[in-house]
C-alpha cells in the first residue's frame, strides 16, 4: 500500500480530503449552524419586539409585580389605543414610537459622524449604570432603528437616556465646542453642523423606505401618506445642528417604567 | 528523507514533499501564475503602511483631540471606519489573497484556474479599497460597525469575494495531488462563511445611491451585526491566517506539521464553533439572556482547539528551535503564534459574564481586538509576505536581512506597548465606572475617567507609531529586494514572467 492510499485520520475525514465537493459542501454546512441557533429564534420568541407590518407582536412577557403581563400598548405606542392619536399629539411616557422627521435627519448626521464609535445606545442592568444613565435598555426601544446604534464602546457617556437631560442650548453649545462646556472632553469641534441644512429629499425617502421594511415596517397608521407629505415642510431650512439636537433630545423618555417591573424576563 | 518523523504528520510531510518532487521531476515544471500574487504582496505591504497610520493618527486624536482641526473630512469618528478597513479589507485581504493564490497554487501543483479570474479580482478588490478611502471620509456610511461601506460598494464585494472564491475553489477542484491540503480547508472556509456574513449582514433598502439602512432593527440586528462582526474576526482574521500558518510555518521551518491530527481537529472544531461566538459581544444587553450565555459557553470551549492549532504551529519547531537565532522571519511566525495563544484565551475569559460586565464598552476589548490584529495577524502575514517574496522574486536574501530583525523588533515591542496601555486603561475604565463611595454614590463622574485615560491614550499612540515604523522599514526592505531582482533579472537571461 502507498503512502497515499493509507487513512492518517478516519474513513470520513479521508473521503472529504479527497473531494473538493464534499469538503466545501460539509464546510457549508458546519460554518452555518451557530448562526441559524443564535439568529433564527430572535424572529419569534418574546421579547425581541418584532412586529408583524399590522403592528401585532410575537407576544411579551413583560409582568407587573403581581405577575400579570403588561399590555404592549405601555411599552409600545399605538395610536388606535392611546389617547394620542399622531406623531404631534405624541407625550413622553406614551410608548416607543417611530421618530419624526426632524429627529430622522439627525439619526442620519449621528450615523454619517460615526457617534456610534465613541457613544453606546444601550444601557445594562446593573447598579450603577441606572445611577449614571437611568433604567436599563430594552427590546422595543431600539425596535424602529434600522440599522441599530448600540455602540460597542463608551469613549463617551452612553445616550440611550440622554433626551431631556440637558437644554436644546447646552447640546448645541457642546457639540460646537465640547471643551468650552467639559474641559476634558476628547469629542471633535462640530460646530460646522450649523452652517448645512437637511438633506430634506433623502429624509423623506427614508420615511417611506422604513414603512415598506420586511422586519419591523413603521405602521403606515403612523407614517400615513399625509403625514410624509408633511414632512418636508416640518424639515424645510432646518439645520443639520438643530436635527441632531431634536434626536438627541428625543432619546429614551419614550416609555413610563414601573417600578419593581422585570422588563427583560 | 529520514523517517524519523511521527506517523501522524506523515500525510503532511508526503504534500510538501510532493510539490517539490513534482517540480522537480516533470519534464517540464508546472508554471505557476504568480504575477498577480506578487502584485498582491506588494499591495499588501502598501495597505499595512497606511492603514497603521490612519490608525496612529485616530489613536492620536483620542489622545489630543486638536488635531481633528475642525476639519469634518479627518474628525475620529470619519477616519475610524477608515482605518478598519484599510487594515482589514485592504491589508489582510490583500495578505489573504496573495497568500491564498500562492498556497493553492503550491499545494495542488498546478496553475490557477483561470489566471485572468484572478487579476479581476486583484483590480476589483482595489477599486473597492478605493472606494472606500473615498466614501468613508464623506461620511457615506451604513452605520454598521466593520460593515459601513455602502450598498454600491457591497454588491461589489460580493462580485469580487465570488471571483476569489470560484477561482480558489476550482483551483482545488485541479489539483494534481490526492488530498487538499489543511492551508486550503481554512481558505474554502473562510471564503463560504465571509459569502453567508456578507451577504445577509449588508441586507438593506437603498433611499439612495449613497445611502441605505439596514432591513433588520435592535435586537436582530445587533445580532446579525455580531455574528458577522466575530466571523470577520473568526474566519478572516484568524481561519485565514491559520491556512497562512499551516502552510508557512512548516516551509520556514523545514519541518512537517507537528499533528496532522490535530489539525483535522483543530479546522473542524474552530469551523464549527467559531460562529457561535458572536452573541459574547451583546451580554446584558437587550439580548435574550440565553443568546449571549450560549455564546460565552461556545467561546469557553473555543480555547481548546485554539491552543491546539498554536501548540500545533509551535511544535513544529521541536528539534529546530536555535533557527529562531538566525531566522527573523520564523521569529515573526512563532510570536505570531504565541499572540495567537493568548489572545484566544484572554477572548473566552472576556466572553464570561462577569468579566465582561466589566470589560464591554472599555478600551479592554479595543486592546483585545489588536493583540490579535498586531500580533498575530500582522506577524504572521509579515512572517509569510518575507517568505513568498523570497520566492516570487526568486532571491536568496532579502535586500536586508538585519531590517527584517529591526522590523520584528518594533513589531513585537510596538504590539506590546499599545495592549499593556489598553488593558490598563480598560480595566481602570471599568472600575472607575462601577465605584461608588461610602454615601452610596457614584465616586467618579464620566468625564474623570475620559481624563484619566489620557496618559493611555498616549502611550497607545506611541505604540502604534512603533508599530508603524515597523510597516515603513518593511515596505522600503521589500521595495529594495524587488527592485534588486528586478535589475538582475532584466541584466540576465531569467523571464520576467513566471
Amino acid at each position: 500500500m502507498s503512502d497515499h492510499d493509507k487513512i492518517y485520520s478516519t474513513k470520513f475525514q479521508d473521503k472529504i480530503e479527497r473531494s473538493t465537493v464534499l469538503m466545501f459542501v460539509v464546510t457549508a454546512i458546519a460554518v452555518a449552524i451557530g448562526g441559524i441557533v443564535e439568529i433564527v429564534p430572535l424572529f419569534y420568541l418574546p421579547n425581541t419586539a418584532v412586529t408583524g407590518g399590522d403592528g401585532t407582536y410575537n407576544g411579551t412577557a413583560h409582568k407587573d409585580k403581581d405577575g400579570n403581563v403588561i399590555s404592549m400598548d405601555k411599552i409600545v405606542w399605538n395610536p388606535a389605543t392611546s389617547a394620542h392619536k399622531t406623531l404631534d399629539e405624541w407625550q413622553a411616557g406614551d410608548g416607543v414610537r417611530p421618530y419624526k422627521p426632524l429627529e430622522l435627519a439627525g439619526r442620519n448626521v449621528y450615523i454619517r459622524e460615526g457617534c456610534y464609535l465613541c457613544h453606546s445606545q444601550m444601557i445594562r442592568p446593573f447598579r450603577d449604570e441606572k445611577d449614571r444613565y437611568g433604567h436599563y435598555s430594552i427590546a422595543e426601544e431600539s425596535m424602529y432603528d434600522h440599522t441599530y446604534q448600540w455602540g460597542s464602546k463608551r469613549t463617551g457617556p452612553d445616550l440611550a437616556r440622554v433626551g431631556g437631560k440637558y437644554s436644546d442650548e447646552w447640546h448645541i453649545r457642546h457639540l460646537s465646542y465640547p471643551r468650552q462646556v467639559v474641559p476634558e472632553s476628547v469629542m471633535p469641534n462640530y460646530f460646522w453642523l450649523a452652517n448645512g441644512k437637511v438633506n430634506v429629499e433623502e429624509t423623506v425617502q427614508t420615511m417611506k423606505v422604513l414603512t415598506i421594511m420586511p422586519f419591523n415596517p413603521i405602521p403606515k397608521t403612523i407614517y400615513t401618506d399625509a403625514y410624509i407629505d408633511g414632512a418636508a415642510a416640518q424639515l424645510e431650512g432646518k439645520t443639520e445642528m438643530e436635527a441632531l439636537v431634536a434626536y438627541l433630545q428625543g432619546m429614551g423618555n419614550h416609555i413610563k417604567f414601573e417600578e419593581g417591573v422585570n422588563y427583560r424576563d | 528523507m529520514p523517517d524519523n518523523r511521527g506517523c501522524f504528520s506523515a500525510f503532511i510531510v508526503n504534500l510538501l514533499e510532493e510539490e517539490t518532487t513534482v517540480e522537480a521531476t516533470q519534464a517540464t515544471p508546472v508554471k505557476y501564475d504568480m504575477e498577480v500574487v506578487r502584485w498582491f504582496t506588494i499591495a499588501a505591504a502598501i495597505y499595512a503602511v497606511v492603514g497603521t497610520l490612519i490608525g496612529v493618527y485616530i489613536a492620536s486624536e483620542l489622545a489630543w483631540p486638536f488635531l481633528n482641526f475642525d476639519l469634518e473630512y479627518i474628525t475620529f469618528g470619519r477616519l475610524r471606519p477608515l482605518h478598519t478597513n484599510a487594515v482589514i479589507f485592504a491589508f489582510g485581504g490583500c495578505v489573504l489573497m496573495a497568500t491564498g493564490f500562492y498556497m493553492v497554487q503550491r499545494t495542488g501543483s498546478t496553475k490557477l484556474w483561470s489566471n485572468g479570474l484572478a487579476w479581476f479580482t486583484f483590480w476589483g478588490w482595489n477599486l473597492i479599497i478605493v472606494s472606500a478611502v473615498v466614501t468613508l471620509p464623506l461620511g457615506l456610511t451604513t452605520g454598521k460597525e466593520y460593515a459601513e461601506l455602502e450598498w454600491p460598494i457591497d454588491i461589489a464585494i460580493a462580485v469580487v469575494w465570488l471571483s476569489f472564491g470560484l477561482n480558489h475553489l476550482m483551483t482545488v477542484a485541479i489539483r494534481k495531488t490526492s488530498h487538499i491540503y489543511v492551508s486550503n480547508w481554512f481558505t474554502m472556509g473562510m471564503i463560504v462563511m465571509i459569502t453567508y456574513l456578507h451577504v445577509v449582514n449588508s441586507l438593506a433598502i437603498p433611499v439612495s445611491m449613497t445611502n441605505s439602512f439596514s432591513v433588520f432593527t435592535g435586537v436582530q440586528d445587533a445580532m446579525v451585526q455580531w455574528w458577522w462582526g466575530h466571523n470577520a474576526v473568526g474566519f478572516y482574521l484568524t481561519g485565514g491566517f491559520l491556512g497562512i500558518m499551516y502552510y508557512f510555518v512548516p516551509k520556514q521551518a523545514q519541518r512537517p506539521v507537528f499533528s496532522y491530527r490535530l489539525s483535522v481537529l483543530h479546522f473542524w472544531a474552530l469551523t464549527f464553533g467559531y460562529v457561535w461566538l458572536g452573541a459574547h459581544h451583546l451580554q446584558y444587553t437587550a439580548l435574550p439572556d440565553w443568546t449571549g450565555s450560549l455564546g460565552a459557553a461556545v467561546s469557553l470551549a473555543m480555547i481548546i482547539p485554539s491552543w491546539g492549532g498554536a501548540m500545533n504551529g509551535m511544535m513544529t519547531l521541536s528539534g529546530a528551535w536555535d533557527k529562531l537565532r538566525t531566522d527573523y522571519i520564523l521569529r515573526f511566525l512563532v510570536v505570531a503564534l504565541a499572540f495567537y495563544a493568548m489572545s484566544t484565551f484572554e477572548g473566552p475569559v472576556m466572553s464570561i459574564k462577569s468579566v465582561n460586565a466589566l470589560s464591554h464598552y472599555t478600551d479592554w476589548t479595543v486592546g483585545h481586538v489588536h493583540s490579535g490584529a498586531l500580533g498575530w495577524m500582522a506577524m504572521v502575514a509579515y512572517g509569510a509576505m518575507y517568505h513568498m517574496i523570497k520566492k516570487l522574486w526568486g532571491v536568496e536574501k532579502m535586500y536586508s536581512e538585519s531590517l527584517v530583525n529591526v522590523h520584528f523588533w518594533l513589531a513585537t515591542i510596538g504590539t506590546v506597548v499599545y495592549v499593556v496601555a489598553m488593558w490598563v486603561s480598560g480595566i481602570m475604565q471599568g472600575l472607575m465606572w462601577r465605584d461608588y463611595d461610602e454615601y452610596g454614590t457614584l465616586t467618579y463622574t464620566f468625564v474623570e475617567s475620559v481624563s484619566a485615560m489620557h496618559p493611555y491614550y498616549a502611550m497607545r499612540a506611541v505604540g502604534g507609531l512603533i508599530f508603524h515604523v515597523g510597516t515603513l522599514i518593511a515596505l522600503y526592505n521589500i521595495v529594495m529586494t524587488v527592485s534588486r531582482a528586478g535589475a538582475t533579472r532584466s541584466a540576465g537571461s531569467v523571464p520576467a514572467k513566471a
